[in-house]
């Protein structure tokens, strides 16, 4: 038992992903298992591993926790990326939870029909360069700082980073109208623990090909 | 100012009952600010004060806190209702994780078609039955205490309660089968707090009828082509 974090999960972003982010963020290692079958979830259900039968799952710290916002909120307190009290956890949670909204529609759109794609990603960058992206460009905007909350990186700086990079790889010029979070971007981008992810050869999953949307489906349903 | 929360919402159910309930269980007394036409909503928008630009919306404590497990987060933890470790906040946080998903699958329901409104209260029942219930049943079975985490009252009880009455009203007996799940919601029903907000009078929202529907789809302009699960 090595014990780092274990990710049982798909081989694909999904939900697993924000989870994969805030690890590497915080610097910590994780192990993969990957579930390749539908088998290979049923087996976890038998053998009692996932609380309401679903992954996300992570094997941490002696628990076998389900649900990714817990697991993020756990791993966020853990690691110091949560705020220094009530008020400032207030203020991540707001930012994350908007961002979690954005992000559900961003997830999805990698498993949509090739002739719902083209309409699905316009309500996407609407949602984004006209409710989303402008809040945190203002945040940014009134206090000066680098970061979102306190001045100091939390879940919400990750979570902000990693939805502004898969809105980039679907539309590039996704940040035209917001200079506060362009440099934002390049600033977190450059944190070392971050960097590393960035790389080629890290646990950050690439987006779907069309050949395994099957495979991964039939994993779930 | 009175220094209470005050809650905006529309007049159903929806997003904001698991914040009465959380605030009604701590003993918190809150205002409300029904949302009765597209203008009002719009006014919030146009002053600044919904973040995302939208509802449930809740002032407390010089915030205009927006997202409702932000929401739910704070009071929680300003309320002692969140556990005493990271670990404890864990399991709260995962329990209301699976009462959030299974309510959740109850959002819509106002706004379905009398036959969708079959199909997904059977589906409702379905997942409470086989893959909810079972589990806080366990989880109450292996520790044998009052609650479910840290032998405590938390948030977790509350929203668990929240959950059950609210599948009881689409399945009368759908806790036949849980004897300890069944003790629960006596127990926790017996709470002062919450006994006060399920007794009437309180604050606590009425099942949406189609009266309000209707209302509702024009305020918020939203729920207008709505699918079962």
């Amino acid at each position: 038992m090595s014990g780092k974090p274990v990710l049982h999960y798909a081989n694909i972003r999904g939900r697993m992903e924000p989870i994969r982010w805030l690890l590497a963020a915080a610097g910590v290692e994780f192990e993969e298992r990957i579930l390749k079958t539908k088998d290979d979830l049923q087996k976890l259900r038998t053998d009692g591993c996932l609380l309401f039968q679903q992954v996300p799952m992570v094997e941490i710290d002696g628990m076998k926790m389900v649900q990714t916002r817990a697991i993020l909120n756990y791993i966020a307190g853990k690691y110091n990326l949560y705020g220094k009290d009530l008020k400032e956890r207030a203020l991540i949670d707001m930012y994350v939870e908007g961002l979690a909204d954005l992000f559900e529609l961003i997830m999805y759109h990698e498993f949509k029909p090739a002739n719902e794609k083209e309409k699905d990603l316009a309500n996407i960058m609407d949602k984004a360069t006209n409710r989303y992206l402008p809040v945190f460009e203002k945040v940014l905007k009134d206090h000066g700082h680098d970061f979102l909350v306190g001045n100091k990186l939390s879940k919400a700086d990750v979570s902000l980073l990693e939805n502004i990079l898969w809105l980039e790889e679907l539309k590039p010029d996704a940040l035209a109208k917001f200079p506060l979070l362009q440099s934002f971007k390049a600033r977190m981008s450059n944190i070392p623990s971050i960097k590393k992810f960035l790389q080629p050869g890290s646990a950050k999953k690439p987006l779907i090909q069309e050949k395994d949307i099957p495979s991964v489906i039939a994993i779930f349903h | 100012m009175s220094g209470k929360p005050v809650l905006h919402y529309v007049s159903v159910r929806g997003r904001m009952e698991p914040v009465k309930w959380l605030l009604a269980a701590a003993g918190v007394e809150f205002e409300e600010r029904i949302l009765k036409t597209k203008d009002d909503l719009q006014k919030l928008r146009t002053d600044g004060c919904l973040l995302f630009q939208q509802v449930p919306m809740v002032e407390i404590d010089g915030m205009k806190m927006v997202q409702t497990r932000a929401i739910l987060n704070y009071i929680a933890g300003k309320y002692n209702l969140y556990g005493k470790d990271l670990k404890e906040r864990a399991l709260i946080d995962m329990y209301v994780g699976g009462t959030d998903d299974l309510m959740g699958f109850l959002l819509s329901f106002p706004f379905l078609s009398a036959e969708d409104k079959v199909k997904q209260c059977a589906f409702v029942v379905q997942k409470a039955t086989s893959r909810y219930f079972p589990a806080y049943e366990k989880v109450l079975k292996d520790h044998g205490q009052d609650f479910l985490v840290g032998n405590r009252l938390s948030w977790a009880d509350i929203h668990l309660l929240e959950a059950i009455l609210m599948l009881e009203e689409k399945k009368s007996d759908a806790l036949s089968g849980f004897p300890l799940l069944q003790a629960f919601k006596k127990r926790i029903s017996s709470i002062p707090t919450i006994k006060k907000f399920l007794a009437p009078g309180s604050k606590r929202k009425p099942i949406s009828d189609d009266k309000y529907v209707e209302t509702v789809r024009r305020v918020l302009r939203m729920y207008y082509d709505v699918k079962p699960n």
